[in-house]
């Protein structure tokens, strides 16, 4: 009876402030092109059906977009005075501002994540991003990175599916500001809103070759990695594919920043403010379906406190509702693809088969689309591969510690280094932990926060190079 | 002349004009003691593991000395005791690094005639030259020592994030960082690429110049006497074609500093691929009598970004 309680009746998003055509040509030198023969299809991850057909990018494609970007870099955008080259990203700010509803609803369909995240975190972080780049434009000396800093040139870029537009704005926003042009690859299964991107690009005036955006898979990212016209990459992605690219420039003179995989701790110490800290651990695994890559994907439970902690964690977890992403009420939206429901599926198992206890609420899940419970996984050891590798799911790993010592000790057992969180009221001992855990960003007492002012990226084998902030224009910029 | 260049590596530690290790028949008055040119790695001076040299020679191609062949093995010995420095290295104060740095200025100006010596058989460069490519090195470590305390407060700083929270960057230490040392500039170079590693925290290996050593291990000998803690700086002699690449392909290594990798760049990048190194690539033309500001520390530090919630 006091579960009624919780029960909402549906709140739908309408989708009729967006229009989708049913199908795009790349977007090169200002304008799109005809479509090209070959295709895929974005598909809404929700339901299954077909929201548009996308060009695939070939070799030549990739070659002319490059050449448009280099065109536009000496032409134009290099020589023209950095404060109007501001001026434009504000005013891509704004229109994105104004067609926030469009976008967040565009994205909730393609991606599959939950309006509440695409109209209140995403877009408005998107617009932000333009906005806070935008004015470096003009500022570039003051960055610390020398007196006159030039810019790199041609920028390839290639971005994954779990932010669509958030990660283009973290790529394209600093390396305009700096002077650059680009060409930009979206993610294979989630191109939409980098489209109404290029439309907001012709809206803007922005000069034609300044962003081109390239569709396609992975062969076409290859290409444009690989292309002897660029001079920087920058990537976001699976430290697989990461290390491809490393190995691809390896030589080369081009820079190169990497966003990565990661496997993220979250520790609770026995003093932390167990409500917050259970809403916090909830927001760390099962943001965006937990298809984050800074995700807190480990959770590192205090001995003393563990049963109780679990307890409550497990009775918020099933106050979470999954479902159709774009009803407001939404907590948790579709797995964004077939492939990455299998993975996510074939972790699962593995952890099953090794002897790790599995918990799901009860949780029906829709007929059609692709769903994955909110899942965690208890009493796991460090061995286990649920507690080693990335899932890029809603699936929580719980170990115990006794010691501080110990808590570090665990954190830090594991290739990655992106995020990594702690729970305690003690500010001495936060710090004491921040200090010795090795990742690029440490929520204390919060999780997945993320700023335009706010350097992010990681350690070890979550890749280099950081995005946001100061920091992020020393990627695109020569001291 | 020739002659005099040949053996003064052989008579190094001594003050006057001493016996020379030579075929005449003359029965010297004292025989000069001769250093064994050793590896420098984890505090101590072992040779190497394979029991092997090379014949280091002058410039003019006479035997100077022979110094340890080190072997693969040895780099991996290296790298256990670069990561076993690194905890403590980094937990020093700043400060602290910034005292110790300055200490090898102090003790390696107190040295610097047999640097100055060593430069001469080396290079065959002019006692003049020698004093002022000696002089830059030590004065290097004085550049880097006042570095130490102001890195974090140059390159981090507080970000105005739109929210109640504090939010603070600071940089860190990579971690374990393999250096090929430039071939040229036995000292002044190789103090240009390892200075600035172990100012922000980092712990090294470095892979010295492979025709002109002997600089290296004697530097080794400054630092081990400058309450450098052991294991912080590790130097290898031999082969780079055989040393550098298990240093880069070892997932204990954070980053490679390749500047006098030559041709070996491309193929050791490649190898740093597998396990996400950071790269610092060879650079065109070096002056190693530039101010060098900070190109050499950032590209070996990571930034970390601390949130908290703003609130009562």
């Amino acid at each position: 009876m006091s579960d009624k309680i919780f029960e909402y009746a549906p709140a739908p998003e309408s989708r009729a402030v967006v229009s989708i055509r049913p199908e795009y040509g790349l977007f090169i030198d200002g304008a799109f092109t005809e479509p090209t023969e070959q295709r895929i299809t974005s598909v809404n991850p929700a339901d299954e059906e077909e929201l548009a057909q996308v060009s695939v990018a070939s070799d030549a494609d990739v070659d002319r977009a490059v050449a448009a970007a280099r065109r536009a870099f000496e032409r134009v955008w290099g020589p023209m005075a950095p404060a109007e080259r501001g001026k434009y990203l504000f005013r891509i700010s704004r229109i994105i501002q104004e067609r926030a509803r469009e976008l967040a609803v565009l994205e909730s369909l393609d991606n599959g994540k939950p309006i509440k995240e695409t109209r209140d975190v995403d877009i408005p972080l998107v617009a932000a991003h333009f906005f806070y780049y935008a004015g470096w434009a003009d500022k570039l000396a003051h960055a610390g990175f020398g007196p006159d800093p030039r810019p790199l040139g041609v920028a390839a870029q290639v971005i994954p599916w779990n932010f669509p537009l958030l990660m283009l704005a973290w790529k394209i926003a600093p390396a305009l500001a700096g002077g650059n042009t680009v060409v930009l690859k979206p993610a294979e299964t989630t191109p939409l809103t980098a489209l109404v991107f290029a439309e907001i690009c012709q809206e803007a005036g922005l000069p034609p070759g300044v962003v081109n955006i390239v569709t396609g898979a992975g062969e076409t990212g290859r290409a444009l990695v690989a292309h002897p016209g660029t001079d920087k990459v920058a990537f976001t992605g699976s430290t697989e594919v990461g290390r491809e690219i490393a190995r691809t420039v390896a030589g080369t003179d081009k820079r190169v920043t990497l966003e990565l995989g990661g496997k993220g701790a979250n520790i609770v110490y026995d003093d932390a403010a167990v409500d917050q800290a259970v809403e916090g651990v909830v927001t760390g695994i099962f943001f965006n379906q937990g298809h984050v890559c800074c995700a807190g994907s480990r959770l590192l439970l205090q001995e003393s406190i563990a049963e109780e902690f679990l307890e409550r964690l497990k009775a918020r977890i099933s106050r979470l509702r999954l479902g159709d992403p774009l009803d407001k009420n939404t907590d948790i939206g579709a797995i964004n693809s077939a492939a990455q429901l299998a993975r996510i599926q074939e972790l699962a198992r593995a952890g099953d088969d090794e002897g790790v206890e599995r918990w799901s609420p009860a949780c029906p899940l829709p007929d059609r689309g692709f769903w994955f419970a909110p899942t965690l996984f208890t009493g796991a050891t460090q061995a286990n591969r649920v507690a080693r590798e990335e899932i890029f799911g809603p699936v929580l790993s719980v170990l115990t510690f006794r010691t501080p010592e110990e808590a570090v000790e665990k954190a830090n057992n594991t290739p990655y280094g992106l995020s990594a969180g702690v729970w305690t009221e003690k500010g001495s001992r936060m710090l004491w932990t921040a200090n010795r855990l090795r990742a690029g960003v440490v929520w204390s007492n919060t999780f997945n926060k993320f700023d335009p002012a706010s350097p992010f990226g990681g350690y070890k084998e979550s890749g280099y190079g950081r995005e946001g902030g100061r920091h992020g224009l020393e990627g695109y910029l020569n001291g | 002349m020739a002659e005099s260049k040949k053996h003064r590596k052989k008579d190094t530690g001594t003050t006057e004009a001493a016996p020379q290790r030579d075929t005449s028949s003359a029965v010297p008055a004292r025989l000069a003691v001769l250093k064994t040119y050793k590896l420098y790695v984890g505090g101590a001076f072992p040779r190497s593991e394979s029991g092997r040299s090379y014949s280091v020679t002058s410039s003019d191609g006479a035997h100077l000395a022979n110094a340890a062949l080190a072997s693969r093995k040895d780099a991996r010995d290296a790298v256990l005791a670069a990561r076993k420095a690194f905890g403590g290295w980094s937990a020093r104060t700043a400060y602290n690094r910034g005292q110790i740095l300055y200490r090898v200025a102090e003790v390696l100006e107190g040295r610097r005639a047999q640097f100055e010596a060593d430069l001469v058989d080396a290079d065959g460069v002019s006692a003049d030259e020698a004093a002022r490519l000696v002089s830059a090195a030590i004065d290097r470590w004085v550049y880097y020592a006042g570095w130490t305390d102001k890195i974090a407060q140059v390159a981090g700083g507080s970000n105005p994030v739109s929210g109640p929270y504090y939010n603070h960057s600071a940089p860190e230490p990579t971690g374990v960082v393999a250096v090929v040392a430039p071939p040229q500039g036995p000292l002044l170079g190789l103090v240009s690429v390892l200075a600035p590693i172990i100012a922000g925290g980092n712990t090294a290996i470095v892979v010295a110049s492979e025709r002109a050593p002997l600089a290296a291990v004697t530097l080794g000998e400054v630092l081990a006497t400058s309450d450098l803690p052991g294991g912080v700086v590790n130097i290898l002699t031999g082969r780079v074609a055989e040393l550098a690449p298990p240093l880069a392909g070892h997932a204990d290594v954070n980053a490679l500093d390749l500047t006098g990798a030559g041709d070996l760049a491309a193929e050791l990048e490649e190898a740093a691929a597998a396990t996400l190194k950071r790269v610092l690539r060879p650079r065109a033309e070096e002056d190693w009598f530039a101010d060098p500001g900070l190109s050499r520390v950032t590209p070996f530090l990571e930034t970390k970004t601390v949130w908290h919630p703003i609130g009562v």
